[in-house]
């Protein structure tokens, strides 16, 4: 086997060191009618790698790779350019095969690129502190209104309408365990009125900007009418290239950010792994979940990171930390720093304005199919159309032309009536004038 | 050594500046041609000034995360004895594969009819983990050995509230993983630790006095954490399951025994496991991993959203409440979409690179080689535990007593020796401990050298040459770091200087 080193006369060399018969009597403390045979596993025996890459192969070619042709799929993940030199660098042995950064004075390599991320995601985000990754940016909602449930010592949370139906399930699952999650009615294409909503238990209002429709949202009257009631503003972000174009959270007063980081650095890779960004106020540090890199120096004075507060975390803290996180998202969070780096303030701000132009241009071109009309009056990358028909059915007739035009609304809101004709449509830098005039033209046929 | 250069540098060892002390406005590595927007769909909110991100050009970022790349130590320079973490080879197959368009570029709420080679392997791989397991179901959608424990107590949560009753605690050995007290409370029980009797194992008297009509759950690492194997884990599940609780089984070290013993077969209800650690996806520097969670017979209908079936047209994701089939109670949703799939594709082409039998064998070489470790050491270092053990060896700091080195002393001075140190007190029930995980990775003759290296280090500590000890590394990139300031004064990110620097 390819990946053992130790031979046949090793094993017997080893065994007689440590005064065992044979392997067996190592496993001795297992019961005798615990132990399986090897015919037990009805599983293949070792393959080598031209086998193994050619069952791969095959199974990947039965799905339709978003490159093989024109793409506008988003609600919640995009796809985006990565420069070629991001997967190169990840795949450096030293990034790739290392554990967390337990031991700084050899892991000063991920520890400075960690608190490099710290500081991108403050600084996109409006914010004054972040943490160094959670998993992705629907387990840092969920991890940010328990951290508001803390902070408040209150039990409720309130989430808009226009939170990701997937996110909004996900805080559920945990924080009514621990208070009480209220969902308000969805209104896809109009703005809510949360404020009334608030009451004395109420410890957070989880507002998604852009939303999962695509539109944009003020959070500032929000962020206000919650201050003045002690009330946390959590934003939500699952498209992190918006930041570039439109104001970040931070400076409409919101008090934490839960972000998906997946659009800069990471590929779509069918949901997963993806990275969570989280950011807060300082004067929260001592309530974040996650790890968080600190700088300091060494005995002889030179500067260096560690991973500090860890007395908030699972491996000292138990049952009374703030979170269960332990791995995170160490790699695709030095896959989002390596691009964010790679745009700079230029790059990143004319990534967005691109982004901004495509959809656009894409909205105001589907908009005069017969039929279809744009709902949602603002937005950055993402809006909603109200088709004329079952939105779900149209992206299949779409998908048999070659195309993947969209997510349906009714995948994530099947009992909602109303989304059934909706359809969320994304553009990106990805996107030709090619792919746009094939959508329409496809779309016109469709709905013919 | 501390011969001083002009430069800072010294050879092959480079001191890095941060991004933001290289980066310079108005500096991309990106060319994109620019666009004019209009504000007309911006509902008044397009971003006032700039953010102050650095742009750095293509070379110089290479250049600077390949410097950064220099300063950590990683599993492919050198063995990486981290106990309970394992540190075991990260096959390049298993990264290409992941790569595939097929798998990588593939949207998650794309039309089911596009994705049916990604669903095909995730079911494949769910195949493979109820085998290796003997358990009947899996949950996939886990990002993380923590997020599956809470997911497996959740689903026991849920079970429980069906049967219409109300218990509310959790049991958790004293050496357990933190993760294990910190997701029961997470899910929202009380967590009642298990005290660690001096054999190193779960103490059937103290567990029978804690388990009552109240008790949820019992959590148990097999393995455990001391290295060494449950012996009466029959008795355990037997003694759990008659006041009504759930057996759960956290699956850190399934490396140990998988191929070899299922836990469907000790009477676990479900047990997370760590692709990252058994199926080697690349610990990443902290990650990403993925946390499947296996589930009885009991357990299964209360799995969370996403489920994955197949009928006549193939595979199918079932993401929401309304449709599940019959019988089917999910207790909630762990995440958005359906999973790590990228760490599927790689733990996937682990086990089909290794085949039942290489699985096996990788079981058995690990055991081999920590009790090696184990039988090689312990003359010099202290050993709490009599052997065999299982996938790695425990040593605690009795050996050191009245040497004036400490554990950590002891861990640091590996680093000057080329090494990264062994987990160090951890578990909490030793004193001082160190736990050595050398996998199934290693030559024998890379153990023989790591051997040699720590009975010396062992001898001269003894032999009261303390002065290597104390303020070692004196080798690594840094020096130890001043932890203490750190959390005192936290600074968590870079900020610019105050005052413009004064023209030269």
């Amino acid at each position: 086997m390819r990946y053992l080193p130790l031979t046949k006369d090793d094993r017997a060399a080893m065994l007689a060191r440590i005064g065992a018969p044979n392997v067996d009597a190592l496993f001795r403390d297992v019961p005798k009618s615990a132990e399986a045979p090897l015919s037990g596993f009805d599983l293949p025996e070792v393959q080598g790698e031209i086998e193994v890459e050619r069952t791969l192969s095959q199974m990947a070619a039965r799905s339709t790779a978003a490159e093989a042709g024109p793409f506008f799929c988003g609600a919640g993940a995009y796809k985006h350019h990565v420069p070629a030199a991001v997967d190169h660098l990840i795949q450096r042995s030293e990034f790739l095969t290392s554990y967390t950064p337990y031991q700084p004075e050899i892991s000063q390599g991920t520890l400075q690129y960690l608190f490099e991320f710290q500081t991108q995601v403050a600084l996109l985000t409006g914010m004054e502190v972040a943490n160094a990754s959670l998993y992705d940016g629907s387990t840092a909602a969920a991890e940010a209104v328990l951290m508001a449930q803390r902070v408040t010592r209150r039990p409720k949370a309130i989430l808009s309408g226009g939170l990701h139906p997937h996110y909004a399930e996900t805080v559920e699952t945990v924080a009514n365990l621990h208070g009480k999650v209220v969902r308000a009615p969805v209104v896809p294409g109009r703005a809510e009125d949360l404020a009334a909503m608030i009451d004395n238990d109420t410890a957070c209002i989880v507002v998604q900007s852009p939303d999962v429709f695509g539109m944009l949202h003020d959070l500032a009257p929000v962020a206000e009418a919650a201050h003045t009631k002690g009330v946390l503003l959590i934003a939500v972000v699952t498209e992190i290239v918006s930041l570039g174009l439109v104001e970040p959270p931070g400076h409409q007063g919101a008090d934490i950010v839960a972000a998906e980081g997946q659009s800069i650095g990471n590929g779509l890779n069918f949901g997963g792994p993806y990275v969570g960004l989280f950011a807060t106020r300082e004067k929260f540090i001592r309530q974040m979940p996650g790890r968080l890199v600190g700088e300091t120096a060494d005995v002889d004075g030179r500067r260096g990171y560690v991973l500090t507060l860890s007395t908030r975390e699972q491996h000292i803290r138990r049952d009374k930390a703030t979170s269960n996180i332990c791995t995170n998202s160490g790699l695709c969070a030095l896959a989002f720093t390596i691009h964010l780096s790679l745009l700079g303030d230029e790059g990143f701000a004319r990534l967005a304005r691109i982004n901004h132009a495509r959809a656009s241009a894409l909205a105001d071109r589907l908009a005069q199919v017969k039929g279809v009309s744009l709902i949602t009056p603002s937005f950055f990358n993402e809006f909603t159309l109200r088709l004329p028909k079952p939105a779900a059915e149209v992206v299949e007739a779409l998908a048999a032309k070659g195309i993947l035009g969209g997510v349906p609304a009714s995948r994530l809101l099947p009992a909602d009536p109303a989304a059934r004709d909706l359809l969320i449509v994304a553009a990106t830098e990805t996107n030709t004038d090619e792919d746009v005039a094939a959508f329409a033209k496809a779309l016109t046929e469709v709905l013919s | 050594m501390s011969l001083p250069t002009i430069s800072g540098d010294r050879g092959l060892d480079h001191e890095e500046k941060l991004i933001f002390e290289l980066g310079r406005a108005g500096v991309t590595g990106v060319d994109l041609s620019d666009v004019k927007v209009s504000d007309a769909r911006l509902s008044g909110l397009r971003r006032r000034g700039t953010i102050g991100l650095p742009g750095l050009s293509e070379p110089e970022a290479v250049r600077h995360y390949v410097r950064l790349s220099r300063m950590n130590y990683a599993i492919d320079a050198g063995l990486y004895p981290l106990g309970s973490c394992t540190m075991k080879h990260n096959p390049r197959l298993n990264e290409k594969l992941a790569r595939l368009p097929g798998f990588a570029d593939v949207h998650p709420l794309a039309p089911q009819s596009t994705v049916q080679g990604a669903l095909a392997l995730i079911a494949e791989l769910m195949r493979w983990l109820t085998t290796l397991t003997g358990m009947p179901a899996v949950a996939m959608s886990p990002k993380a050995g923590a997020h599956g424990e809470l997911c497996g107590i959740l689903t026991i949560r849920a079970a429980i509230e069906a049967r219409g009753e109300k218990r509310t605690r959790v049991l958790v050995p004293e050496s357990a993983h933190g993760t294990n007290p910190a997701s029961a409370t997470f899910a929202g029980f009380t967590v009642d630790e298990v005290k660690a009797p001096p054999e190193g194992r779960v103490d059937l008297e103290s567990l029978r006095g804690k388990l009552g009509p109240d008790v949820a759950a019992f959590m148990l690492t097999n393995p455990n954490t001391c290295g060494l194997f449950e012996r009466d884990v029959l008795e355990i599940a037997a003694m759990v399951h008659k006041c009504g609780a759930y057996f759960y089984a956290d699956g850190a070290n399934f490396n140990a025994i998988a191929g070899r013993v299922r836990p469907g077969d000790l009477g676990v209800d479900a047990m997370h496991i760590n692709l990252h650690k058994t199926f080697s996806t690349p610990h990443g520097g902290g990650g990403p991993g993925a946390g499947p969670v296996v589930l009885s017979a009991r357990l299964a209908p209360f799995a969370p959203l996403p489920l994955l079936v197949h009928d006549e047209k193939g595979f199918r994701l079932i993401e929401n409440r309304a449709d599940v089939p019959e019988g089917a109670k999910p207790f909630g949703r762990m995440c958005a979409f359906h999973g790590q799939m990228g760490m599927f594709v790689r733990a996937l082409a682990y086990m089909l690179s290794h085949g039942r039998d290489g699985i096996r064998q990788a079981s058995e070489d690990a055991v081999l080689s920590a009790n090696y470790v184990l039988a090689s050491l312990k003359d010099v270092m202290s050993a709490p535990f009599e052997g065999p053990c299982m996938h790695e060896a425990l040593f605690d700091e009795h050996f050191l007593h009245g040497t004036g080195v400490t554990t950590l002393d002891f861990a640091k001075v590996m680093i000057d020796e080329g090494y990264h140190p062994m987990t160090v007190y951890f578990p909490l029930v030793v004193h001082g401990a160190m736990l050595i995980e050398p996998t199934e990775s290693e030559s024998k003759e890379s153990l023989d050298r790591f051997i040699h290296v720590l009975r010396t280090m062992a001898l001269e500590a003894k032999a009261g040459k303390k002065e290597r000890f104390e303020g070692a590394p004196r080798l690594a990139p840094r020096r130890r770091l001043d932890e203490t300031a750190a959390s005192r004064k936290p600074v968590l990110r870079w900020k610019a200087p105050d005052l413009p620097k004064a023209a030269e």
